[in-house]
């Protein structure tokens, strides 16, 4: 039964990855009885949550699933909670049941322990590829390439600068607030970074960590402590207004994340890249109606819409800069170019050929699996969640402690 | 003298009614005011639902008690919720009976917690499960007992203000424990606390939370004995009345203290045992969830009695948790839950007052005199 199943799953992701799933019928009829539950950390406050909120919205709706068929559990905390929460969802019917955060991850697992019968889906986790629990699954986007392009836009406006006579090409600071030191926000603002570096190579990067998923006062702390270090341009990966916010009151250009922040920060705000659930969201319902396995550890792109951009404030971003997130995005698909290349970083001076990344979660922390191939860092190949945690040159870590 | 204060109050109030302290009520009485208080909070939270939303707010009751009790999960839940909650005003009872402001059961419970993760992670492999518990209990009791006994000593010995003080030790505990799940953290740096496998309660008749719910009805009995029918727990009230008097009688002050302080904080380190090796089995900032401030709710509103307390605590969690069931069934933000339970405690504690003092109308000739 085990073999069936894992060669039943083996063929499903062979089948995802080809991307054929795309195609999968959209004139699915949903069954009256079906029900989908929905997990989130915190409300619509968190842009974080509003951006999975509005795209589960957007997909049950676009699927024609009737409000009584899909349940939201918002403020649900990375404890206990999340699996009694999973635990009533069961209850109540639900055929699948998602949940948002990180910290959710193993009470989801028990859950999924406990109702084979459920299908239980986490995005951002790392456990499922290893866990081998057949109705677990994790999965994430390939956002480090969204915030490649993002990082494009940052360059861009730095080199107006430059240019403009504002600041001098030495001057080309950006800063950073992150949430915690871990791979997550380490390939995030790396791939921002690089970037940044592949249109303005003088530029470098301050990060200031907080501690915290969402805390507006520490991350607008954090921001401000950044430009009185004189950043000319700061981007953020941590959940609130915070860092936005900071911003605008400054005058200072950011990059955003998680989706536009335009109508609040009119002055500043450049871009946003975001991933878009809503591609996932339909993958797992169509899935699970044609019953039919979900993969175990998902992973997409641009191709089927799982990392967007926003608009570009043409305002505050520099001329060109579309053309230029345009032409680095058609390369990105074509495989042309790779955001960790290892030619344009090196990590204490020197260039890698070779890097064991903690892909497989575990309590030691061991360092399992050969990433650098092909003279690039395979990024959320090995698994959805990101693997990236080097400290490459030109990034200055303010805090570490978190 | 009652006289005088009767007419202070008659002005204060304007001339048309004043307000005297009952000096007793019988019981059925104060029942029914409490009863009538809860039937006023349910029309007054109907007109509110009306007027904001376009919900029935029959069907709103209706609702919110399914999701505290729908089902059998959800009534364990409950019972679980209950305890925990319970637990932590039991903890804080004795110091609250004897005048001492404990604020600080969040940070206590999180050091016990603390105590409890540190014996499942360094000596889960080391030794069995039927010894490891009773070890981490042990500890646990210990921290809790000598985290609460800092602001105690310093209040007996310096005469340092205790709210401020057990506030404080609340955030340094938050800030210990914040430090020690991110260095524990799985994966590295993440801030997702690891669970801890070795050491959890076992699972009593295949409910995992009966083992908690026993242990505070245990403990809910031997507070109230102690409470009730102790030497300590009658010391324990006469320092609350009056410290003169307790003096002069010949109870050492100091030492009531001390030792009542340390058991509300060993109290405080069971919940924390309860709630890392029995519910959670994982330690993070906010395992206590703010139930050490809840809590102090609970044991006013029960005027101080453990039995009672079942009853408050019941009240609490059962709000709560219809309350969340109202943001998932009707896509409400969670803000209007709380609107909701918070007009409804409002009453509950403001009637109180109607317990304590009556009103009195003015006859004519009062007002003449």
């Amino acid at each position: 039964m085990k073999k069936v199943i894992s060669l039943l799953l083996a063929v499903v992701m062979l089948v995802a990855t080809l991307g054929l799933f795309t195609a999968c019928s959209s004139d699915q009829q949903v069954s009256a009885d079906f029900k989908i539950g929905f997990i989130f950390l915190h409300d619509e406050n968190s842009t974080y949550d509003k951006n999975f909120l509005e795209a589960a919205e957007a997909a049950t709706a676009e699927l024609g699933l009737k409000p009584e068929q899909v349940i939201f559990k918002t403020n649900i905390p990375e404890g206990n909670e999340c699996y009694e929460a999973a635990a009533d969802l069961a209850d109540q019917g639900c055929n699948i049941v998602f949940a948002n955060s990180f910290g959710h991850e193993p009470y989801m697992l028990k859950a999924a322990k406990e109702f084979p019968e459920v299908e239980f889906c986490h995005a951002t986790g790392t456990m499922a590829h290893t866990e081998n629990v057949p109705n677990f699954h994790n999965a994430f986007a390939s956002i480090y390439e969204g915030r490649y392009l993002a990082g494009i836009a940052a360059g861009m406006k730095l080199n107006e600068m430059i240019e403009s006579g504002k600041i001098t090409a030495d001057q080309a600071k950006m800063g950073y607030v992150g949430a915690y030191t871990y791979a997550e926000v380490v390939s995030g603002y790396t791939s921002f970074y690089l970037g940044a570096k592949s249109v303005c190579p003088s530029v470098t990067m301050e990060v200031q960590f907080t501690g915290s998923w969402y805390d507006e006062a520490l991350e607008k702390e954090a921001a401000t402590k950044l430009l009185s270090n004189n950043c000319v341009l700061i981007s953020q990966h941590a959940d609130s207004m915070g860092a936005p916010t900071a911003c605008e009151n400054a005058g200072v250009p950011n990059v955003s994340y998680n989706g536009s922040t335009q109508s609040a920060c009119p002055n500043t705000f450049i871009i946003s890249s975001r991933i878009d659930w809503a591609p996932y969201y339909k993958y797992i319902i169509n899935q699970n109606l044609k019953g039919e396995a979900i993969a175990a550890d998902w992973c997409e792109g641009f191709e089927v819409g799982s990392v967007k951009l926003t608009d570009i404030n043409e305002n505050v971003a520099a001329k060109g800069t579309k053309e230029a997130i345009e032409d680095a995005k058609a390369k990105l698909i074509a495989g042309e170019i790779h955001v960790f290349d290892t030619a344009t970083f090196t990590v204490e001076g020197k260039k890698l050929d070779s890097y064991m990344a903690d892909v497989d979660t575990d309590a030691n922390y061991e360092k399992d699996t050969e990433v650098i191939a092909d003279g690039y860092f395979h990024e959320s190949e090995y698994r959805s969640a990101p693997y990236f945690d080097l400290q490459i040159d030109g990034i200055t870590l303010l805090n570490s402690k978190f | 003298m009652k006289k005088l204060k009767n007419l202070y109050w008659s002005v204060l109030s304007g001339s048309a009614a004043h307000i005297i302290k009952r000096d007793d009520i019988v019981w059925w009485k104060a029942w029914g005011i409490r009863i009538i208080s809860v039937l006023l909070a349910l029309i007054v939270c109907g007109f509110v639902t009306v007027s904001l939303t376009d919900l029935n707010p029959i069907e709103m009751y209706i609702t919110m008690a399914q999701g505290a009790m729908g089902t059998p999960r959800l009534v364990w839940n409950l019972f679980q919720n209950t305890a925990i909650l319970l637990g932590v005003a039991l903890a804080v009872t004795p110091a609250f009976k004897m005048k001492f402001w404990n604020i600080g059961a969040e940070g206590q419970i999180l050091i016990g917690g603390l105590a409890t993760a540190t014996c499942m992670i360094f000596l889960g492999e080391k030794i069995p499960a039927p010894l490891l518990i009773p070890v981490m209990l042990v500890v646990s009791i210990i921290s809790g007992a000598l985290w609460a006994f800092v602001p105690a000593y310093f209040k007996t010995r310096f005469n340092s203000n205790e709210t401020l003080f057990t506030l404080m030790m609340n955030y340094v505990a938050i800030q210990i424990v914040a430090y020690f799940t991110l260095e524990w953290s799985m994966p590295k740096g993440s801030g997702t606390p690891r669970t801890l496998e070795f050491g959890q309660l076992p699972v009593l008749f295949g409910q995992k939370y009966l083992i908690n719910i026993l242990i505070v009805v245990v403990l809910t009995v031997l507070v109230y004995i102690y409470l009730k029918y102790s030497k300590q727990g009658y010391e324990i009230s006469v320092v609350g009345e009056s410290e003169k008097t307790a003096r002069y009688i010949g109870i050492n002050v100091k030492k009531v203290v001390l030792r009542t302080m340390a058991i509300s904080g060993a109290l405080c380190g069971i919940v924390g045992f309860l709630l890392v090796a029995g519910t959670d089995h994982s330690l993070k900032s906010d395992t206590a969830g703010g139930r050490g401030f809840t809590a102090i709710m609970v044991s006013w509103l029960a005027k101080f009695n453990p039995i009672f307390m079942v009853l408050t605590s019941l009240l609490i969690v059962f709000l709560e948790s219809g309350a969340s069931k109202i943001s998932e069934v009707y896509r409400l933000n969670s803000s209007f839950s709380d609107i909701i339970t918070g007009i409804i405690i409002f009453f509950i504690i403001g009637c109180e007052f109607f317990i304590n003092y009556k009103i009195k109308f003015n006859k004519k000739e009062e007002i003449v005199c």
